[in-house]
C-alpha cells in the first residue's frame, strides 16, 4: 500500500510535467492541424535555458530560502520569455511559409527543425549531460515505513511542481475561455477563412499559440530539470513523443484532454516501472497509444469525428 | 399502376436510422421497379442522402431491411454487407453529392479504377499481371475500351487524359456518372445529379439517363431537387419528409398529392412557388 | 484628403532588420551567449563560459542579411528573385529533363565503379564507392516507403521498423541457424512483409497524423524490445560477425576458392566493396521496376485512388483495407531486403542504427524528392545523403546542416523537387503530368 501510494505521488508528478509539455501539442494541432514536432526540442531549449539561469545567478541550495524562491521566479519568468521567442521563430520560419500548403510539408519542416535544434544545442552546450544540484531538499515524511518497511515521501519538490501545474492550468483554462485571444483562438480552430474574414488576425493568434504553448514547455522544462536534476540535449524527443502520446489520449485538441492524458501517462510509466520492468516503461506508454488510438480514435475528453459523405 | 412493386430491383423496407437522439429516417418502405428511374425528393434535411448511405453500405440502419434483387436471382441483404462488397457484389453504385471524383488521376484512370475488382481477378491478384500474363493484358485491353464507350456516352473522350480535377463542374458530374457505370451496375443511385448545371447540362443528362435505362440493365435510383429532371424522366416518385414517406406514386399522382403540396409549402414559401410553376399548378 | 504616406523602402527595410536581429538577440542571449559546463575535478560544479562574441557575430549577421536580401529580393517591386525564378524549368520542361535523365543516370549508376577504379584506383575509389553503396541503400528506402507514403498516400514514421526487421532476420537467421544471405535475403523480406501486415491491420482506418504517430510509436517499440531482450537480441551490444555474401558460392576471401582466385584476379578488398554496390544497384532497381509496373495495374491505380479519395474508392468495391494492407506490406517488404543488405555490408547490427531520425531521413528523401516520383527520391538521395558526406569535415554541423535544409527545400518546393505525376495509362501519346496542386496527398 505504501509502495502504490509512493509510485502515485511520482505518477502524479511526472505526469504534471508531461501535461505542460502536452497543452503545447494539443493548442497547436487545434489551431493549425499539425504535429508539431519541434516542440520537445523547445522544451529541452527551455530546460536549458532555465539550467543556464540558474548557475548565472549563482543560485544554490544554500540560498536563503525566501530569496531562492524569488530568484525562481525569475528564472521562470525569464525562461518562459526566451523559449516564447524560440517557439515564436520556430513557427515563423519552418511553418508559416507554409501555411495552406499541402499537410505533409510542415510535418517534414518540423522533422527538420527537431533535428536542428537537437543539434543546435548539442554544438552551443556541448553533449554532456549537465546536472544540477537539488535546490530543495526534503519533504513530508508521509509514513514511516514502521508496518512495512518503506517509507513514502512526498517531497517540496513534488509540491512545488504539482501546484506550479495546477495554478498555471487554471490560469490557461481562463485566458482561453474568457479572453478575446482565447475567441480569436476557438473561432480560428473551427474556421480560419471565415475568422480572417471576420477581422481576426489569423498569423498573430496561430504565433500567440505557439508563443504560450513554449513558454508553458519552459515552465516544464524548468520542472524536469529540478525534479530530475539532469539535463542533455536529448531529452527532448522522448519527452516529446509521450508528451504528444498524452494529448492524443486525452483528445487532442481539449485542454483538460492534454492535463489528464498526462496524468496518465506518467501514472502508467511509473507504476510500470514500479512493477514490472524500468526497460519496457515506454513500450507500455506507446502500446497504450496504439490502443487508445485503435478503438477510441478521438481520445479520452476530445469530440468524435463523424465521417461525412 | 404499380409496376415497381412487382417486379422490385430493391425493396426498402422499414428502414429506420437514427443519430443519436435523431430520427433522419423513420420506418420508410418502398420499392424501386427494376428499369425504371425512381426518384427521391423532399425538402432539404428529409432524410434522401441518408436513405442512399444506408443502401450503399456508408451507414449501417438502425433497424430494417434492404433488399437487392440482381436480374440473375441472387439476393442480397444490404444492410449486412460492407460498403464496398455491395459495389463489388450486390451491384450497387452512387455518385456523391459533393462530387467525389480522384482529381489528381487523368479521366481515364479513373474510370479503369472504377474497374479494380475484374481487373483484379484477370491479373491473378497482381501476381500475373507482374509477370506479364497476355490474360491480364487482352482484359487491360478491354477495360480500357469500357472506358472510352462510357467516355464517348459522356462527351469527355477528348479529354481523356486531363486530371478529372481540371474539369468544368458540369463535366464532373457526368464524369461521377461514367465512373459509376463502368463498374457495371444494375442499380445506379444519383445524389442530385443536376445540381450546378446550367439548362443545356441539365437536358443532356437527362438523355444520358434515358440512355443508361434504354440501353443497359440498369435501374436508376436519384435524389433531385430539379423538378424538370424529375417530372420528365422519372417513372416513379417517392416523397419524403422529416425522415417519413408522405407520398409514392407516379410523377402525376405525386404532384396532385395534397401531402406533397403542404409539405412543401410547410417549408419556404420560394420553394412552392417554384414547385407549383414547374409542376404546373 | 491625405493619403496614407507608404514608408520608403530603405526605412521598412532597416525596421524588418532591426526586429530580425533584436529576434536573434533574444534567441542567441542565452543559447548562445553562455555555455555551461561541468567543471573537471570533484563534485561536478557548473559553470559558465561567456561568448558574447559570438552573440555579436550572430546578431550582426542576421541585421545585414535581412538588410539587403529586404533591399534587393523581398521588397523591391521587381525583386531579383523574380528574374532568377525565370532561369527554372518549368513544369513540363522538367518531365522532359526526368525522361532523359533516366538513362543517363542508369549509365552512370552502372559505370560508377570502374570509373572511379580507372580515375583513383582501388584506395583511392574505395571510400567514394561505399559512398555510392549507402546513398543507393536510401534510394531503395525511399522507393519502399514512396509505395506507402507516396502512392497509396498512408503516412508511416516507422519505417525503419522494418527496416530493423529485415536486418535482425538475416543475423539472427546466419547465427542461429547458419543459413547464407541469399537464403535469408527473401525470409527477411517476407518477415518485414508480415510484420508488416500484423502491424498495419489494426492501424490501417487511423487518418494521417494519427497512423503517422501510431507507426512512429511501433517503430519505438521495437527499437526498445531489441534493445532490452539481450538474450536473443544481443541487446545494446548487437549482432556482430554476421555473414558476407558470396558471389554464387565464391567468397571473398584471400587464397584458394576466392572470388579473386577463380576469376584469376589479384586478391583485393576492393571487389566485395564493388560486388555490395551492384547488388544493392540490382535490389534498388527491381524495387524501382516492381513499383513501376504495379502502378499501371490495378492495385496500383487502387493505390492511388486511395490516397485522392477513400469513400469513393469504397463506392466503387474496392476493399480498401486490404489495399492498404498490400501497400503497408509490400514497402515494409523492400524496406526488410534493404535491412539484411545493410546488415550483410556492416557485418554488425546494433539498435543504434534503427532510431527515430532514420526513419525521419527516408520520409524526408521521399517527401523532398517529391511523393511518389521515383526520379525525385533519387534527386533527394544523392543530394541528401550523398551531398553530406563531403562534409565529413565538419562532422559537428552535418545534422545541423541536415536540419535546416529539410526545413529550406520544404519551404522553397513544399511539393518536393519533382512535383508532377504521370498518367499510369493514357489514350494519346503526347498526354501531359498532372501538377501536384490537383494531387491529394492522402489522408489516412
Amino acid at each position: 500500500m505504501d509502495y502504490f501510494l509512493q509510485q502515485l505521488i511520482n505518477g502524479v508528478t511526472l505526469g504534471s510535467i508531461y501535461g505542460l509539455i502536452a497543452i503545447g501539442y494539443t493548442m497547436v494541432y487545434g489551431i493549425i492541424g499539425m504535429i508539431n514536432f519541434a516542440h520537445g526540442d523547445i522544451f529541452m531549449v527551455g530546460a536549458f535555458i532555465a539550467l543556464i539561469t540558474i548557475v548565472a545567478l549563482g543560485i544554490t541550495a544554500a540560498t536563503p530560502l525566501l530569496l531562492l524562491i524569488a530568484a525562481l521566479v525569475l528564472v521562470l519568468v525569464i525562461a518562459m520569455a526566451l523559449t516564447a521567442v524560440w517557439g515564436w521563430t520556430v513557427e515563423r520560419i519552418a511553418y508559416r511559409p507554409l501555411r495552406g500548403s499541402f499537410r505533409l510539408a510542415p510535418l517534414i519542416t518540423a522533422i527538420g527543425a527537431s533535428i536542428a535544434l537537437q543539434n543546435f544545442v548539442q554544438i552551443s552546450q556541448g553533449a554532456r549531460n549537465k546536472p544540477l544540484q537539488p535546490l530543495f531538499q526534503g519533504g513530508f515524511q508521509l509514513s514511516d515505513g514502521a508496518g512495512t518497511g518503506f517509507a513514502v515521501q512526498l517531497s517540496y519538490m513534488q509540491i512545488l511542481i504539482i501546484v506550479t501545474t495546477v495554478v498555471l492550468m487554471a490560469g490557461f483554462t481562463f485566458l482561453i475561455n474568457n479572453t478575446s485571444l482565447g475567441r480569436a483562438q476557438r473561432a480560428c480552430e473551427q474556421d480560419r477563412k471565415m475568422a480572417a474574414l471576420l477581422g481576426v488576425n489569423v498569423d498573430r493568434t496561430i504565433s500567440l499559440t505557439f508563443v504560450m504553448g513554449a513558454a508553458l514547455a519552459a515552465v516544464a522544462g524548468l520542472m524536469f530539470l529540478m525534479y530530475y536534476g539532469v539535463v542533455d540535449f536529448f531529452i527532448g524527443f522522448v519527452a516529446g513523443v509521450k508528451a504528444f502520446t498524452a494529448a492524443v489520449l486525452g483528445g487532442i485538441g481539449s485542454l483538460p484532454g492534454a492535463m489528464l492524458g498526462g496524468l496518465l501517462i506518467g501514472l502508467i510509466e511509473t507504476f510500470w516501472s514500479g512493477y514490472f520492468s524500468v526497460e519496457y516503461k515506454d513500450v507500455a506508454a506507446f502500446s497504450i497509444l496504439a490502443i487508445v488510438l485503435i478503438f477510441m480514435p478521438e481520445g479520452l475528453l476530445g469530440k468524435p469525428e463523424v465521417e461525412k459523405v | 399502376m404499380t409496376q415497381w412493386n412487382d417486379n422490385p430491383v430493391l425493396t426498402v423496407e422499414h428502414l429506420t436510422m437514427r443519430f443519436g437522439g435523431l430520427t433522419a429516417i423513420d420506418d420508410l418502405s418502398f420499392n424501386v421497379g427494376r428499369g425504371d428511374i425512381t426518384a427521391l425528393i423532399g425538402p432539404n434535411g428529409a432524410g434522401k442522402t441518408t436513405v442512399f448511405n444506408c443502401a450503399t453500405g456508408f451507414y449501417k440502419p438502425t433497424e430494417g431491411r434492404l433488399v437487392m434483387r440482381r436480374s440473375n436471382g441472387e439476393k442480397f441483404l444490404l444492410e449486412r454487407l460492407p460498403d464496398f462488397k455491395i459495389s463489388a457484389h450486390a451491384k450497387v453504385a452512387r455518385t456523391f453529392q459533393n462530387i467525389r471524383l480522384f482529381g489528381g488521376m487523368t479521366i481515364l484512370e479513373n474510370l479503369m479504377v472504377a474497374q479494380h475488382n475484374p481487373l483484379m481477378v484477370a491479373s491473378n491478384w497482381t501476381l500475373g499481371g507482374l509477370l506479364g500474363l497476355t490474360g491480364y493484358r487482352h482484359a487491360n485491353r478491354d477495360a480500357i475500351d469500357h472506358a472510352k464507350y462510357w467516355l464517348e456516352k459522356t462527351n469527355l473522350l477528348d479529354r481523356a487524359d486531363l486530371p478529372a480535377a481540371e474539369l468544368p463542374y458540369g463535366d464532373q458530374r457526368r464524369l461521377e456518372i461514367a465512373r459509376a457505370m463502368c463498374t457495371g451496375p444494375e442499380i445506379l443511385c444519383l445524389d442530385e445529379p443536376a445540381a450546378g448545371l446550367n439548362p443545356k447540362e441539365s437536358l443532356e443528362l437527362n438523355e444520358l439517363l434515358m440512355y443508361i435505362r434504354k440501353e443497359h440493365d440498369t435501374s436508376v435510383l436519384l435524389i433531385e431537387h430539379d423538378m424538370s429532371v424529375v417530372m420528365e424522366i422519372s417513372d416513379h416518385v417517392v416523397v419524403l419528409d422529416y425522415g417519413v414517406k408522405i407520398s409514392d406514386g407516379t410523377p402525376d399522382e405525386v404532384k396532385n398529392d395534397p401531402h406533397v403540396i403542404a409539405a412543401y409549402l410547410g417549408v419556404d414559401d420560394d420553394e412552392v412557388d417554384e414547385i407549383e410553376e414547374e409542376v404546373g399548378l | 484628403m491625405e493619403t496614407v504616406k507608404k514608408p520608403s523602402l530603405l526605412e521598412s527595410s532597416v525596421k524588418d532588420a532591426g526586429m530580425g536581429a533584436f529576434v536573434t538577440f533574444a534567441l542567441a542571449l542565452v543559447m548562445v551567449g553562455m555555455k555551461v559546463d561541468v567543471a573537471s575535478g570533484l563534485g561536478a560544479e557548473l559553470f559558465i563560459e561567456y561568448r558574447w562574441t559570438a552573440v555579436a557575430i550572430a546578431v550582426v549577421t542576421v541585421f545585414v542579411g535581412r538588410l539587403l536580401l529586404n533591399l534587393f529580393f523581398w521588397k523591391p517591386d521587381n525583386p531579383l528573385a523574380v528574374n532568377l525564378s525565370g532561369l527554372m524549368p518549368s513544369g513540363d520542361s522538367a518531365t522532359q529533363i526526368g525522361k532523359a535523365l533516366k538513362p543517363v543516370l542508369l549509365i552512370i549508376a552502372i559505370a560508377l565503379p570502374f570509373a572511379l577504379m580507372f580515375w583513383l584506383g582501388a584506395r583511392g575509389s574505395r571510400q567514394y564507392i561505399d559512398l555510392a553503396i549507402l546513398v543507393t541503400t536510401y534510394i531503395m528506402l525511399g522507393w519502399g516507403l514512396n509505395i506507402v507514403v507516396g502512392l497509396a498516400g498512408l503516412l508511416d514514421l516507422g519505417y525503419v521498423a522494418f527496416y530493423a526487421v529485415g536486418a535482425y532476420s538475416y543475423a539472427l537467421l546466419a547465427e542461429y541457424f547458419g543459413f547464407s544471405f541469399w537464403i535469408c535475403l527473401p525470409l527477411a523480406g517476407i518477415l518485414a512483409a508480415f510484420w508488416g501486415i500484423i502491424l498495419g491491420f489494426p492501424v490501417l482506418r487511423l487518418r494521417g497524423d494519427y497512423l503517422a504517430i501510431v507507426t512512429l510509436a511501433f517503430g519505438e517499440i521495437i527499437r526498445i524490445v531489441l534493445l532490452n531482450w539481450y538474450q536473443f537480441t544481443g541487446g545494446p551490444d548487437g549482432i556482430s560477425g554476421i555473414p558476407r555474401p558470396s558471389f554464387f558460392g565464391l567468397e571473398f576471401k584471400r587464397g584458394d576458392g576466392g572470388f579473386a582466385d577463380f576469376f584469376g584476379l589479384d586478391y583485393s578488398s576492393i571487389h566485395r566493396i564493388i560486388f555490395l554496390y551492384y547488388l544493392i544497384l540490382i535490389m534498388a532497381l527491381v524495387t524501382n521496376i516492381v513499383t513501376m509496373r504495379l502502378r499501371r495495374m490495378p492495385i496500383g491505380r487502387a493505390w492511388e485512388a486511395l490516397r485522392e479519395d477513400e469513400i469513393a474508392c469504397r463506392s466503387l468495391g474496392i476493399n480498401t483495407t486490404n489495399t492498404k494492407l498490400t501497400a503497408f506490406a509490400l514497402g515494409a517488404m523492400f524496406g526488410g531486403f534493404a535491412g539484411s543488405f545493410f546488415a550483410t555490408r556492416q557485418g554488425f547490427i546494433s539498435p543504434e542504427s534503427f532510431t527515430f531520425i532514420e526513419s525521419a531521413v527516408i520520409l524526408a528523401i521521399v517527401v523532398l524528392g517529391g511523393l511518389g516520383s521515383q526520379i525525385g527520391v533519387v534527386i533527394a538521395s544523392v543530394v541528401m545523403i550523398g551531398g553530406f558526406e563531403f562534409f565529413r569535415e565538419f562532422e559537428e554541423y552535418r545534422m545541423l546542416v541536415f536540419g535546416m535544409l529539410m526545413v529550406f527545400i520544404m519551404v522553397w518546393k513544399p511539393r518536393g523537387l519533382v512535383s508532377t505525376r504521370a498518367p499510369s495509362v493514357t489514350l494519346s501519346k503526347d498526354a501531359k503530368g498532372i501538377s501536384a496542386d490537383l494531387v491529394q496527398e492522402g489522408h489516412g
